[in-house]
C-alpha cells in the first residue's frame, strides 16, 4: 500500500519506536505503516464512526472523538508526536488545536492544504468562485473545510506561538516541491512541529 | 426457582472458600458455566464472556427453560464474530444468581436455602468465582474478556483486578460505575419484589408461590430501561392490542402494556426473585474508582491488555459519556485502548440485537 505523499513524509520523518498520536486517522493507513514498519505505538483518533470501526478490524487502537474536544482526555506529554493532517482546516478553533497538540506531544506533524496555491488564487481571480480542485473537491456549502489556511497564515500563527519549526515539506500534485515561494507554488504543506 | 441439579449443567465446585467485597467468605461455592468450541493443546485460545443481570451461562445454546436460542446465539459460534471454529469460549453463571451458581436459593449450610442470608455480592466477587474458574481449568492467560452491559462491568472489573490474566479487554454498552440513575431505576424493581406479600422476607422456597408479581414489575420496569424511546415508539406507538377502542378501563388496552406485561410473567418463569435482588445490589455497589482510591485511572495503571470499548447513540441507561469516562482513565495511563459508539435504534438492548457494526467491531479487535 503507497501512502498519499504528505503522509509518506510524516512517516519517514516520525522516530522509529515512538508513541504517536495520529489525529483525525481516518481509517488508520498512516498509523498501519507507522506500527509496521517504525515499529511505533500508534494511537488514533477519528470523528467518523464507521473509519473507527474499520480501524478497530485492522486491529488499530482508535478511539472515537472531536478533535476540538476530545483531546483534553489525554494528558500532557502522553505522545512523543502528534500528527494532524488534512484535519487543521476543519477545526473549530485551528489556534487551540495547536496548542492542543504540542501539549500532548512533545512534537507535531500538521499537514494541510495551501489556500494560496495558485490555481486557487486563480479561480478566485478570473472566476470569481469559491476553488473546487482535485484535492478540494467539494462546494463552499458541503465543505469540511471551515477555517482555510495558506502556508504564509500558518507560520504567522507558528511565529505568534512562538512555535518551533523543526521541518518542512511542500508538494503539488503529488509530488514534493522545493520550499521557495511555497505560499504560491505549493497545493499541500507539511510542517514538523515543537514548542 | 430451585437451583439447577440437572447432571447435564457443567459446574464446578470450588475447593477454598471465596473471599467476598463483604468481608465474608462463602463456603462451597459452585460456580455453573458453558463452553463452545476446542480449548486449544497450549490453552491459548479461550474467551471468558460475561453475561448481564439477568443472563446466564446458555450463551450459545438453547436455554434449558424456555428452549429459546442462547443470549448471544448471534454473535458466538462457528463462523460468527466470536468464532467457536477458532476459539474456546466461556461462559459461567455469576454467584448470586439462579442457573447452577451459588445464589440465595441455593442450599446454606444448614440444609435451608440462603434465602436473605445469602451475603451480599459485588460485581468483584463475581469476577473473582470466574477466575477460580479458569484456575480451575488451567488457563493462565485468556484470549480475551468480553462483556455487554453488567458482563461490561465484570470485564473492567476483570482487567482491573486481574490484569495479567486476559490479553484484550472487550466492554460494550458499559460503565465504571452506577449512577444514581441506574440506582434509582433498580430500587423501584427491588421494592416491587419486596411489597408483594408472597416476598416473605425471602422466605419463599418451598412455598409453591414466590413474589412473581413483584418480580414481573421489576421486570417490566427495567425492560423500558433497555429500549430507546423512538425504538419503543416505532415497535408499539399508541396502537390499541386486540381491539378498536380504548376500553375506559384497565385492562392492557395499549399494546406497549401488553408487551410488558407479557415481558414481566415470562421472566417470572426463568428467575429468581432473590436473585435479582442481590444481583441488582451488586450492580449498584459497583464503582470502579472508589475500589481503586477514588481515581478511575488508578485501577488501569500498569495494564498490558488492549481494551476495545463500544456505546451505542440511542442508549440512556449506560450512555456514551460513561464508557468515555472509562476512555479517559485509560488514555490516562496510555492504555491501547479503541472505542467507538455505534447507532443502532433499540437502546441499551442494541448490544444483544442485530447491529452488523458491532460484529465487525468485535470481530475485528478479537483478531
Amino acid at each position: 500500500m503507497s501512502l498519499r505523499a504528505d503522509l509518506a513524509a510524516i512517516a519517514a520523518n516520525v522516530a522509529p519506536g515512538s508513541r504517536v498520536l495520529d489525529v483525525g486517522c481516518g481509517e488508520g493507513e498512516l498509523m498501519e505503516v507507522l506500527q509496521r514498519q517504525r515499529g511505533c505505538d500508534a494511537r488514533g483518533m477519528e470523528i467518523d464512526p464507521e473509519a473507527v470501526e474499520r480501524c478497530v478490524a485492522r486491529g488499530l487502537s482508535v478511539v472515537q472523538g472531536d478533535a476540538d474536544r476530545d483531546l483534553a482526555d489525554y494528558p500532557d506529554d502522553a505522545f512523543d508526536c502528534a500528527i494532524l493532517s488534512q484535519t487543521l482546516q476543519t477545526a473549530a478553533r485551528p489556534d487551540l488545536l495547536l496548542d492542543e497538540l504540542l501539549r500532548v506531544g512533545r512534537r507535531a506533524f500538521v499537514s494541510f492544504p495551501n489556500f494560496a496555491y495558485w490555481r486557487m488564487r486563480a479561480a478566485l481571480l478570473f472566476r470569481g468562485r469559491m476553488p473546487v480542485t482535485r484535492h478540494l473537491p467539494v462546494s463552499w456549502y458541503e465543505t469540511q473545510n471551515i477555517h482555510h489556511v495558506t502556508v504564509d497564515d500558518f507560520r504567522e500563527l507558528l511565529r505568534a506561538k512562538g512555535v518551533t519549526v523543526e521541518k518542512t515539506w511542500f508538494f503539488t500534485r503529488g509530488r514534493e516541491i522545493g520550499g521557495a515561494a511555497a505560499n504560491w507554488r505549493a497545493e499541500h504543506a507539511v510542517f514538523q512541529l515543537s514548542r | 426457582m430451585a437451583p439447577s441439579t440437572d447432571p447435564a449443567v457443567k459446574s464446578l465446585r470450588l475447593e477454598s472458600p471465596l473471599p467476598l467485597d463483604s468481608g465474608q467468605a462463602l463456603d462451597g461455592v459452585r460456580v455453573a458455566y458453558e463452553t463452545y468450541g476446542e480449548l486449544a493443546a497450549d490453552k491459548s485460545n479461550a474467551i471468558l464472556v460475561f453475561h448481564a443481570l439477568t443472563g446466564d451461562q446458555h450463551l450459545a445454546s438453547p436455554h434449558p427453560i424456555t428452549g429459546k436460542p442462547g443470549w448471544w446465539d448471534r454473535m458466538v459460534g462457528p463462523g460468527k464474530p466470536i468464532d467457536t471454529s477458532r476459539f474456546h469460549v466461556i461462559c459461567a453463571n455469576v454467584i448470586g444468581s439462579c442457573m447452577g451458581s451459588t445464589g440465595p436459593a441455593s442450599e446454606g449450610p444448614d440444609g435451608r436455602a440462603w434465602a436473605m442470608r445469602f451475603p451480599v455480592i459485588t460485581i468483584r466477587d463475581m469476577v473473582r468465582a470466574q477466575v477460580a474458574l479458569i484456575d480451575a481449568l488451567g488457563i493462565e492467560l485468556l484470549h480475551a474478556v468480553v462483556g455487554g452491559s453488567m458482563g461490561g462491568m465484570q470485564a473492567l472489573s476483570f482487567a482491573a483486578n486481574f490484569p495479567t490474566r486476559a490479553a484484550r479487554v472487550l466492554a460494550i454498552a458499559t460503565t465504571a460505575r452506577h449512577s444514581a440513575q441506574n440506582i434509582a431505576f433498580h430500587e423501584v424493581g427491588r421494592q416491587a419484589i419486596m411489597a408483594d406479600p408472597n416476598w416473605e422476607g425471602g422466605d419463599y422456597y418451598g412455598r409453591g408461590k414466590g413474589p412473581e408479581k413483584g418480580l414481573a414489575v421489576a421486570r417490566m420496569a427495567a425492560h423500558i430501561t433497555y429500549l430507546s424511546e423512538a425504538g419503543l415508539t416505532g415497535k408499539f406507538g399508541r396502537r390499541l392490542q386486540d381491539r378498536e377502542a380504548k376500553s375506559f378501563g384497565f385492562d392492557a388496552d395499549f399494546q406497549v402494556e401488553s408487551y410488558l406485561r407479557h415481558q414481566g410473567i415470562a421472566f417470572t418463569d426463568r428467575f429468581d426473585a432473590n436473585s435479582y435482588l442481590y444481583i441488582t445490589r451488586a450492580m449498584d455497589y459497583f464503582d470502579l474508582a472508589e475500589e481503586h482510591g477514588g481515581r478511575l485511572a488508578d485501577a488501569f495503571a500498569g495494564t498490558p491488555a488492549r481494551f476495545c470499548l463500544v456505546s451505542f447513540d440511542t442508549d440512556w441507561l449506560y450512555p456514551t459519556s460513561e464508557s468515555r469516562h472509562v476512555v479517559h482513565a485509560l488514555n490516562a495511563v496510555a492504555a491501547p485502548v479503541s472505542f467507538v459508539e455505534l447507532s443502532a435504534p433499540h437502546g441499551h438492548d442494541s448490544f444483544l440485537l442485530d447491529v452488523p457494526a458491532l460484529d465487525r467491531v468485535v470481530k475485528g479487535f478479537l483478531e
